[in-house]
């Protein structure tokens, strides 16, 4: 950038490319008006919107306030340790653990398989990618509703397998046991898909000589697949990793059709713990402390998986 | 890979594996979607003794209902005003501070803009609840600009670090020309740099509208009256009233991602690279 700030006073002092000599031209040109024209309107409406929110958070954290009037009734931490002490956050955070390990130990490896599979070219190759896709670009609120129908205890999908084989249906999202495990499924079901598409993308880009190479120097198709392809798509699998995992953390709109966190805060996950404990109820401070925690735990583990995993890109 | 004489043997037992693997999740997938769509021509009878097969007698009065309902209209016409304000934003926002970024060097800059790639550290939801009474200070409670504004401010990180790539890759040769030609930096943008970018404004506009039409939680908060309900809310509200009256739910669930669907299909190239290289350049 600085040479080309060079260059450029340079010709319109000189009417010539003079080699880099006088750095900033004595003129600020146009650059001062677009400085002050276009950087205020993003920065005015990121500080307003997302910045402050988390500062007043941190704020209204130490205050017990139901949002009406100004805040007052200061009470510390307390609000932290409530939240702390409350049962279903444990389970929240729990349940986020659950989610992560399901994407990494079944969502990633039937990503992968499958980018393998339909990256080669071959008739419905491209059809089948797509379709896999398609339910990655439904709303979260949709995909619940649809399942909320499969899973329904009465008309659902699985009722009816269950009435085949002559058995009382389950009413899955209703019970304790299993109300998480369905949920996770459809978390599956919606979100395989775009992992899939980020490793083909990956794969498409992948130099193809290396893996000639290897086959040619005597390797069987599963040894280049294990030596130079996964070793190659590292870069890609620490992306989705970290993708599955900030999902997890900011999942939401899908709990609420099917479950609503319950019953008795089985499937809740941080956020949805967060709207029935703190918004629905408008605990502003209590609420705001759930957020700071949330806060607290995504830029921990954006900065230290940025760190330690991602340092090269 | 080379193993195109393989993929054409008929019999070879992996081969034949694939594709029993790849149909099985290709049902997986599409019997929800498909029992979905069928399910909305059923009567509630017929869906309960029949959940999976093509409807014996086709209801087409489930989904005339709706069509001809305002509801549904309504609905529709709140979440595309609500997208296409948070997508006009975010775009007219984000290029402007992607341009001065991409083009302009001044003290600062760089920390300016790691300043705004805060935003993808952390999910809206965290900081909702002074949000919420931030946006009732404005007194912007209930009404479109209360969801597209925050909408807009947590799409700028993402967006403008696509487009300020994006404006960086236009040759330098040509605003230096324009420049000596007497061309201001603003006209420069808007006659140059706004065009040749397109693509890239496609891709942002896409992601930022797919977000912003999918959106629940902050119409969720910043909304209270129901002639304002984007469709998302609306749909929870329409299940809550007809909690077991499964074909006509199903008949709404699918007129309201009847829309996303097409828009997919029209531009599924688009659609694909825009999801997948946001999420991978941010």
């Amino acid at each position: 950038m600085a040479r080309r700030t060079a260059s450029v006073s340079a010709i319109g002092v000189a009417g010539e490319m003079v080699p880099q000599v006088t750095v900033r031209g004595p003129s600020w040109d146009g650059r001062f008006t677009v400085l002050i024209l276009f950087l205020p309107p993003a920065l005015l409406l990121f500080t307003l919107f997302v910045v402050l929110p988390i500062g007043e958070a941190a704020w209204y954290s130490a205050f017990n306030w139901n949002g009406f009037g100004r805040p007052t009734n200061w009470i510390g931490l307390d609000n932290y340790r409530f939240v702390l002490e409350t049962r279903a956050f444990w389970l929240a955070l729990r349940n986020n653990g659950l989610i992560i390990a399901v994407s990494l130990a079944i969502q990633l490896p039937l990503a992968l398989t499958l980018a393998l599979m339909l990256a080669e070219r071959f008739r419905g190759a491209v059809a089948l990618r797509m379709l896999f896709f398609m339910p990655y670009i439904l709303a979260e609120i949709a995909t619940g509703l649809i399942f909320s129908f499969v899973y329904d205890g009465d008309y659902g999908l699985v009722a009816s397998i269950w009435r085949t084989f002559g058995a009382e249906p389950p009413h899955l999202l209703a019970s304790t046991d299993t109300a998480m495990l369905a949920v996770l499924i459809v978390i599956v079901w919606k979100y395989f898909g775009f992992h899939m598409m980020l490793f083909i993308a990956a794969l498409q880009s992948l130099d193809k000589s290396l893996i000639e190479a290897a086959r040619i120097d005597g390797a069987t198709r599963s040894q280049a697949l294990r030596h130079v392809v996964i070793p190659l798509l590292y870069p890609t699998i620490r992306l989705s990793v970290f993708f599955a995992i900030v999902g997890s953390l900011q999942l939401f709109d899908l709990v609420m059709p099917l479950t609503r966190g319950g019953p008795a805060d089985s499937s809740n996950t941080m956020v949805s713990f967060l709207y029935n404990n703190g918004i629905s109820r408008m605990r502003v401070g209590y609420g705001s402390a759930i957020g700071v925690i949330l806060f607290a735990i995504c830029v921990t583990f954006a900065f230290t998986y940025k760190r330690w995993f991602m340092r090269d890109e | 890979m080379s193993n195109a004489r393989i993929i054409r043997a008929p019999l070879d037992p992996s081969v034949l594996l694939k594709v029993v693997f790849l149909a099985v999740i290709a049902i997986i997938v599409m019997v929800p979607l498909l029992a979905t769509l069928f399910g909305g021509f059923k009567s509630l009878g017929e869906l309960r003794v029949n959940p999976f097969g093509l409807p014996r007698q086709w209801e087409w009065q489930n989904y005339a209902d709706i069509l001809f309902s305002a509801r549904y209209w309504q609905l529709l016409r709140n979440s595309l005003i609500i997208s296409t304000l948070t997508v006009a934003l975010t775009l007219i926002v984000a290029s402007m501070a992607a341009f001065t970024f991409a083009h302009i060097r001044f003290y600062g800059s760089s920390m300016l803009l790691s300043y705004l790639t805060l935003g993808l550290l952390f999910p809206a939801a965290t900081a909702v609840l002074p949000l919420f009474i931030k946006v009732r200070d404005l007194r912007l409670l209930d009404t479109y600009f209360g969801v597209a504004l925050p909408q807009a401010a947590f799409s700028l990180a993402m967006s403008v670090l696509l487009l300020r790539r994006f404006f960086k890759d236009i040759p330098y040769e040509l605003l230096e020309a324009a420049l000596v030609d007497g061309c201001s930096y603003i006209k420069f943008f808007r006659y140059v740099t706004l065009p040749l970018s397109r693509p890239i404004l496609a891709t942002v506009g896409t992601i930022t509208f797919v977000n912003s039409w999918n959106a629940y939680l902050l119409p969720l908060v910043m909304l209270n009256t129901d002639a304002l309900y984007p469709w998302p809310l609306g749909i929870m509200i329409y299940q809550g009233e007809y909690s077991s009256e499964w074909h006509l739910i199903l008949a709404f669930i699918t007129l309201t991602i009847l829309p996303t669907i097409i828009l997919f299909l029209l531009a599924q190239k688009h659609i694909v690279a825009g999801l997948t290289a946001g999420a991978v350049k941010g």
